[in-house]
């Protein structure tokens, strides 16, 4: 399909209502890439109209913005691509999207994801799988596959998806958009559907560095609604750097294996060579635990999303199901049992045999041992002495065939193998898109300091300017 | 004498007393209609967080204090997952391996063994959870949420107590307690406050603990004393048919007065409890714990012991006043507008106390009521004129010796007018003043009382006496 960029600032110079008929027939056109969940020609309408009525000095005004399907919205349905919330509509709209749609960005759509944000390539959607916009036949990376989808195909300039384990930098990488994942608690979780509370964080996919740090700045800040959010300032767009001089950016050795993908190799080289050349002192650092990282992901965010998700139960919302016995016990197996998929089955029976009794110590106790020595890797490579940035492959691959690894979800879940140490340790970190390898785009991640997203960023919009995205690597 | 030792513990979930629950800003009001006090984050929808209410925090940790507990600089909120209809969430936010509270003790009088201590093994805070109506629609259940997300203390004892009584007599005085401090209405009609109880029992001089059984959610002091009285009993026949105890929850039928089985041990629920990512660690300040003890009123105990040291009452009368804090603020109030400490704890125990029990105020105000104690002290009321002066205090804003005068009950001491009330005792009782005439003198007393009743309390009785005498003289 053809990629027509609307830029915030073109879309900032249009009516609201234009960009709403323009939406609706880029919507359209990209209906064969499964992408979308939930849109209407009524809502944009609204949309526009009450864009109408703001300032068109708001910072994000008229900015078309998809949604992942996680976050709650009083106007959409919200299925968390789930047949088990089929046609839920929140009573509310949770702070995030609020401030979005306050500053002026105009809801697009819901768009598809992994259900409940399990995954890693958009193929485990009850609705579907969504379509690698520049390959059919490949996955656009998961969970937030939808909202990459969208944004590389130019339906929207921004998105918002959600991380818990790599969910936007994965996609980004493979979609050949920028993908950032701010610092655990910058921005409030109130009306994202919870997948792993400690690790959940609304992120951004923007076809600019700029786009994606607009919004990002514009939903960060302390929200009185969600108890792990900071008390900080709300995070201000920085001005992309001239020069990368001053910056020591380290190269952690573990997440350059020696059978890294040649095209993804090929990718961060010249990543590397361009961060040179924009006067970064280039250093290998090293993060021993993060090859533990996907292990102990997949302890604890499967914890605690096995009592996430023990609330969907067919009592209070959702499709429900009696059961043959007729008694509640009966109603909650037919309903869980046929309203969850079996990726969210699986995590749920691995979340509650290790918070089991007699199991909670080897595994969840053990886990979080882990996780706090992964984050101290981070600390010390980043801490004083140490780097100012830290610089990987998003993915050990590009983007992968639809039907390559649902049938062996550990090899699903290492396509995470260098995104979930930096979730597990709460940091912020994006994905830039770095180049192609045979037409399919590479990403390289950014790591920062906790709270340090700016500097990312600032960085991320130097490299942005002297790497030709669309290029091929090698 | 039973040749067995009972041995019980308590769990009691009090409500704490916020106007808004433990989570979100929901009404903890009783008896609104169905489903009227929720919110997302009670109802457990998709997206919703929850944020710790400060005042919850704040009154778990008077009540810990007040019970002699440490409150931790850090306490860990978990869940506690287990699927019911009632529980939105499919857990609840409890405390488990990281309580707010431990460590206190609570000082009673057994009615078996006097004066004794029970330990306080700690005090957590939780979340309510719903209530299932299986009476609203034939055939169907329906859930009412909102209790769902009031905010609880749960307050588990050491096994302490050695009988159904004496867990009766720790309960009244944590009650007690936890109403003075203001932590708690600890109303069981609106079930703010709730009782699991463990019972065990042994040899006398065994000092390993027999297995225990958990009777479930008593509602009512009287039926945790009877609930432990039939578990007791079913235990000790057990044992003594040559069977063993298996630990077991069971549930007590206040129709029958008997425990029924609930569920084994090993149909017990795992809660897998883990810390709640929701919601950041609870950190309290040392300053901030120092702060709550300080502002902590006086507590009954201590109360009571100044009242008999300072005010010379009898232990019964302080023990009455000191048993709730409106009770003592008033009597202080009455000693301060200048009333004699004993007088003003006899009426307040004699007459005040019945309006008291019946509204939940004290309807006469306390510099009235001194003023009534004044008058009799005076003789200017007689004490008998006096309690029916009282009730008209509340309602009367005259005087309190304008409304004496109002219902005609100033004191008589004329000796005309008693004379005329004594002549109109004699002559109704002729029997009676032969009687006397025939020498059983102590008949004076019954005259001197009929002079009372005819005068209706206003005759000063110790002018009637000399008149009376000088008439049968």
């Amino acid at each position: 399909m053809t990629s027509v960029p609307i830029h915030a600032e073109v879309s900032r110079r249009e009516p609201a209502g234009t960009v709403a008929r323009e939406l609706a027939r880029r919507l359209q056109s990209a209906e064969p890439l499964n992408a979308t969940l939930h849109w209407s020609q009524s809502a944009l309408d609204a949309e526009a109209a009450r864009i109408a009525t703001l300032d068109p000095a708001s910072p994000l005004y008229a900015m078309p913005l998809a949604l992942k399907d996680n976050l709650v919205t009083t106007e959409e349905p919200t299925t968390c691509g789930s047949r088990i919330l089929e046609g839920y509509v929140s009573p509310f709209t949770g702070t995030a999207v609020g401030r979005l749609r306050d500053a002026g960005a105009l809801v697009a759509c819901k768009a598809n994801m992994d259900e409940f944000a399990m995954g890693s390539s958009t193929e485990h959607s009850a609705y579907g799988r969504v379509k690698h916009p520049l390959d059919p036949d490949r996955v656009p990376g998961g969970s937030s596959g939808g909202s990459a989808a969208l944004v590389a195909a130019g339906v929207v300039p921004a998105a918002l998806g959600s991380e818990t384990g790599g969910s936007v930098r994965q996609p980004a990488s493979f979609c050949g958009v920028v993908g950032v994942k701010p610092s655990y608690g910058r921005v409030s979780r109130y009306g994202l559907v919870a997948f792993g509370s400690s690790l959940d964080c609304i992120s951004v996919f923007g076809r600019t560095v700029d786009d994606a740090a607009r919004v990002l700045s514009v939903m960060s800040g302390l929200d009185p609604l969600d108890a792990t959010t900071v008390d900080r300032p709300a995070m201000a767009v920085p001005s992309p750097l001239r020069d990368l001089r001053g910056l020591t950016v380290g190269l952690p050795t573990e997440y350059f294996p020696a059978d890294l993908h040649p095209g993804v190799r090929a990718g961060l080289d010249r990543t590397i060579a361009a961060a040179r050349e924009l006067g970064a002192e280039i250093r290998e650092v090293s993060l021993p635990y993060s090859r533990y990282a996907v292990p102990t992901y997949y302890i604890i965010a499967p914890a605690e999303a096995a009592a996430n998700l023990a609330r969907y139960d067919g009592v209070r919302y959702g499709p429900r199901r009696v059961g043959s016995e007729g008694d509640i016990r009966s109603l909650y197996r037919a309903t869980r049992g046929a309203g969850f998929g079996a990726e969210v089955r699986r995590r749920i029976l691995v979340g509650t045999y290790v918070l089991s009794a007699g199991y909670y110590d080897a595994y969840y106790r053990k886990a979080q041992a882990v996780r706090a020595l992964i984050a101290q890797d981070f600390q010390r490579a980043l801490g004083p002495g140490g780097v100012d940035l830290l610089l990987t492959p998003t993915t050990p691959t590009p983007a992968f065939k639809a039907g390559e690894k649902t049938e062996d979800p550990v090899a699903m879940y290492l396509a995470d193998i260098f995104v979930c140490a930096i979730s597990l340790a709460g940091l912020p970190a994006m994905s830039l898109p770095v180049g192609r390898d045979q037409g399919l785009p590479i990403g390289a991640q950014i790591i920062a300091p906790e709270f340090e997203e700016g500097r990312m960023l600032a960085a991320a919009g130097a490299l942005e300017r002297v790497l030709g995205a669309a290029e091929e690597v090698r | 004498m039973t040749p067995w030792e009972t041995v019980v513990g308590l769990e009691v979930h009090v409500q704490l007393g916020t106007r808004s629950k433990m989570f979100c800003g929901c009404s903890t009001a009783f008896g609104n209609p169905p489903n009227s006090n929720v919110c997302p984050v009670c109802l457990g929808l998709p997206g919703a967080l929850p944020v710790p209410n400060a005042h919850a925090i704040r009154l778990a940790a008077r009540a810990a204090l007040a019970l002699g507990c440490s409150v931790h600089g850090r306490s860990v909120f978990a869940r506690k997952n287990y699927f019911y209809p009632d529980l939105p969430k499919g857990y609840q936010i409890s405390q488990f391996d990281q309580p707010l509270a431990t460590g206190g003790a609570v000082a009673f009088e057994s009615p078996e063994r006097g004066r004794m201590t029970v330990g306080i093994t700690r005090l957590h805070v939780e979340e309510d959870a719903g209530k299932l109506l299986h009476d609203r629609f034939p055939g169907k259940t329906a859930v009412d949420l909102n209790r769902a997300g009031v905010p609880l203390a749960e307050i588990v004892s050491e096994p302490d107590m050695r009988s159904p009584a004496e867990a009766k007599a720790y309960l009244t005085t944590l009650r007690q307690l936890l109403v003075y401090v203001g932590a708690s209405e600890c109303s069981m009609e609106k079930g703010s406050l709730r009782v699991d109880a463990n019972i065990s029992v042994r040899r006398p001089g065994e000092t390993k603990l027999g297995t225990k059984c958990e009777v479930k959610n008593l509602n009512s002091f009287a039926n945790v004393e009877r609930a432990l009285h039939a578990e007791r009993a079913r235990q000790v026949g057990l044992l003594e048919a040559g069977g063993r105890v298996t630990q077991m929850t069971l549930l007590f039928n206040a129709g029958t007065g008997q425990v029924k089985p609930l569920r084994s041990k090993e149909e017990s629920h795992d809660y897998r409890y883990f810390p709640d990512p929701d919601l950041p660690p609870l950190v309290l300040a040392p300053a901030w714990v120092k702060e709550q003890e300080h502002e902590l009123p006086e507590l009954p105990d201590a109360k009571r012991e100044r009242l008999i040291a300072s005010h010379g009452l009898a232990a019964y009368d302080a023990g009455v006043i000191a048993s709730e804090q409106a009770i003592a603020d008033y009597f202080e109030a009455v000693l301060q507008a200048g009333a004699e400490p004993k007088a003003a704890a006899n009426w307040i125990i004699n007459d005040a106390m019945t309006g008291y029990n019946e509204s939940g105020e004290f309807r006469v105000p306390p510099v009235r009521l001194a003023e009534l104690i004044r008058l009799v002290a005076r003789n200017v009321v007689s004490q008998q004129a006096a309690r029916k002066i009282f009730p008209e205090l509340g309602n009367d804003d005259g005087s309190v010796q304008a409304v004496a005068e109002r219902l005609e009950l100033l004191q008589v001491s004329d000796t005309g007018a008693l004379t005329d009330w004594v002549d109109e005792v004699l002559s109704a009782h002729p029997a009676e003043v032969a009687r006397y005439r025939a020498g059983e003198t102590k008949l004076i007393g019954f005259f001197v009382g009929q002079v009372m009743k005819r005068s209706q309390g206003k005759a000063d009785p110790k002018g009637v006496q000399p008149v009376i005498v000088g008439r049968l003289g």
